[in-house]
């Protein structure tokens, strides 16, 4: 998951289309049922013709993702800097941190809809749980792994602590940060859906559902479209702001 | 500038000891005296403890276990207290990619909380010292091995005040690169008491005033130098005679202990 290459943005729309275009060919040959498997054409149809259905739900898992996305980031960069810069907090929260990996969180989408309601609530933290403990072990791990070379120019430069965490430990970990912010942008979809499917009144999870409850396979396929749209857009924009995290790794390498 | 009439010792080392954990002892009660300006050497084989010395002379931990320890006296040359700034040059350049050229200089000033506007004049005008005159604005990725060597060198001269410390800061560029380093080196530092610490018999005659040749006995041996001021020429047949023998004096020392 490093820099894309160039050719990725000439390729994958070509590679895209192909596929699109042999799932219509593979529809028009072995017609089956529009149920099962409508083809892409009616999928466009039918997201042109209920778009004024599907933009409010789009909005909603849409506002999910994004809240989602602050809070997780948010709560696992701060984890990360406390873990960081306290040996006092990381004993006892380093190992719950790892240990937490390990929970099954879809699990918990049930809990969250008994403690928060059919609301937005329970989504935007299904979201953010998902998002937070990438964040905070990739930040975490950046912070930790500083250039001993650097903290060594730092010591006898007589830098203090709080100016050798902001100008060198940091920067040097805004890298692994950036990895977080890819993996969180990955996230954030599923936990929003996961939380819809749970148990919800709106967003394209729940429209999917009751699509599929209908046999509105076109719908279901159309929502998925736009949920998919969502997260290219989400995974496209940290590309652009680790780009501006991290301006020297634009720069050709010898 | 005003010229200032150096002190004739400006670090005094003593009781220096470094035991890592399970192992005897790499040196015990070393002492070494830096004069107030000039190049001491310290050459030895891997392991012998040159680099660990290097950073507790500079105040940096050294990992040495539980049961090791490393124990250093660090005074002027009155027996004062220690009050020279000292610059560090490491081994690999250590420029931070997130700094351009310019701000890697002057890293020390950020690093300290000072007035940027005049730490970057100041760095600007190293950069044109060593070379780099309009590439401050470059970030460290976009320059070679040989101008990336020249920024921590114009970083160190930024810090240089009195006391520079050097861990084998040439050992990763190429000959004629190298060659060109060392006589760059030479001339910026010339007001400066460096000690460099060095696997490269050629660099430590070219540069040294002063040579310590680290024995297995665990002290440090002075050796002689070819005759004339440093920066010498690498061709110089005295040059190459000297390094022959100290080559076998080396081979002597070994890593390994040499009863005789």
């Amino acid at each position: 998951m490093r820099e894309p290459e160039r050719g990725a943005l000439i390729w994958a729309p070509v590679t895209i289309l192909v596929l699109l275009l042999a799932w219509q060919l593979l529809v028009m040959l072995l017609r089956p049922p529009a149920y099962l498997l409508p083809d892409p054409l009616s999928v466009f149809e039918t997201l042109i013709a209920r778009i004024s259905l599907i933009a409010p739900h789009a909005w909603v898992t849409l506002v999910e993702m994004l809240l989602g996305l602050a809070v997780g980031v948010s709560g696992g960069v701060l984890t990360a800097l406390a873990l960081a810069s306290s040996a006092l907090l990381r004993r006892p929260l380093l190992p719950l941190l790892i240990a937490s990996q390990a929970v099954p969180l879809f699990a918990l989408a049930p809990l969250m809809m008994l403690w928060f309601g059919y609301g937005m609530t329970p989504k935007v933290l299904m979201a953010a749980l998902i998002i937070y403990f990438p964040v905070a072990s990739t930040c975490y791990d950046g912070l930790r792994q500083t250039e001993r070379g650097w903290l060594d120019l730092a010591l006898i430069m007589r830098a203090s602590p709080l100016r050798i965490m902001l100008l060198v430990r940091l920067p040097a970990a805004l890298p692994s940060f950036c990895s977080g912010l890819r993996l969180a942008a990955i996230c954030a979809p599923i936990g929003a859906v996961i939380g819809e499917w749970a148990g919800a009144s709106a967003g394209l999870g729940y429209l999917m559902i009751q699509a599929n409850a209908q046999m509105q396979t076109a719908l279901m396929f159309a929502a998925l479209l736009v949920l998919i749209v969502f997260a290219l857009l989400l995974y496209a924009a940290t590309e652009l702001v680790a780009r501006w995290l991290l301006p020297w790794r634009a720069v050709s390498h010898r | 500038m005003v010229p200032v009439v150096p002190p004739a010792e400006i670090l005094r080392i003593s009781q220096a000891s470094l035991c890592f954990a399970g192992d005897r002892p790499l040196f015990e009660a070393l002492s070494l005296s830096l004069p107030g300006r000039g190049w001491t050497c310290l050459m030895g084989r891997s392991g012998c403890g040159k680099s660990s010395l290097l950073r507790m002379v500079a105040g940096l931990p050294v990992e040495v276990g539980r049961q090791g320890h490393a124990h250093i006296e660090r005074r002027n040359g009155e027996g004062g207290e220690l009050s020279v700034p000292i610059a560090w040059m490491p081994q690999r350049d250590m420029l931070m990619p997130w700094r351009r050229a310019v701000e890697n200089v002057a890293v020390g000033a950020a690093l300290r909380g000072q007035r940027w506007s005049d730490a970057r004049e100041r760095a600007e005008a190293l950069l044109e010292r060593v070379g780099l005159a309009g590439l401050g604005a470059r970030w460290p990725d976009s320059l070679s091995g040989g101008q990336r060597q020249r920024v921590a060198l114009a970083r160190t001269l930024f810090e240089a005040g009195g006391v520079v410390l050097m861990d084998e800061p040439f050992s990763a560029l190429d000959a004629l690169t190298r060659l060109e380093l060392q006589d760059l080196a030479a001339e910026v530092l010339a007001e400066q008491s460096v000690l460099l610490v060095t696997h490269d018999p050629l660099e430590a005659l070219r540069l040294a005033d002063t040579l310590y040749v680290f024995g297995a006995d665990a002290r440090l041996h002075a050796m002689a130098l070819p005759p004339g001021d440093p920066p010498r020429t690498p061709g110089d047949v005295a040059v190459a005679g000297v390094q022959a023998a100290l080559f076998e004096r080396l081979r002597g020392t070994g890593g390994e202990r040499t009863d005789a």
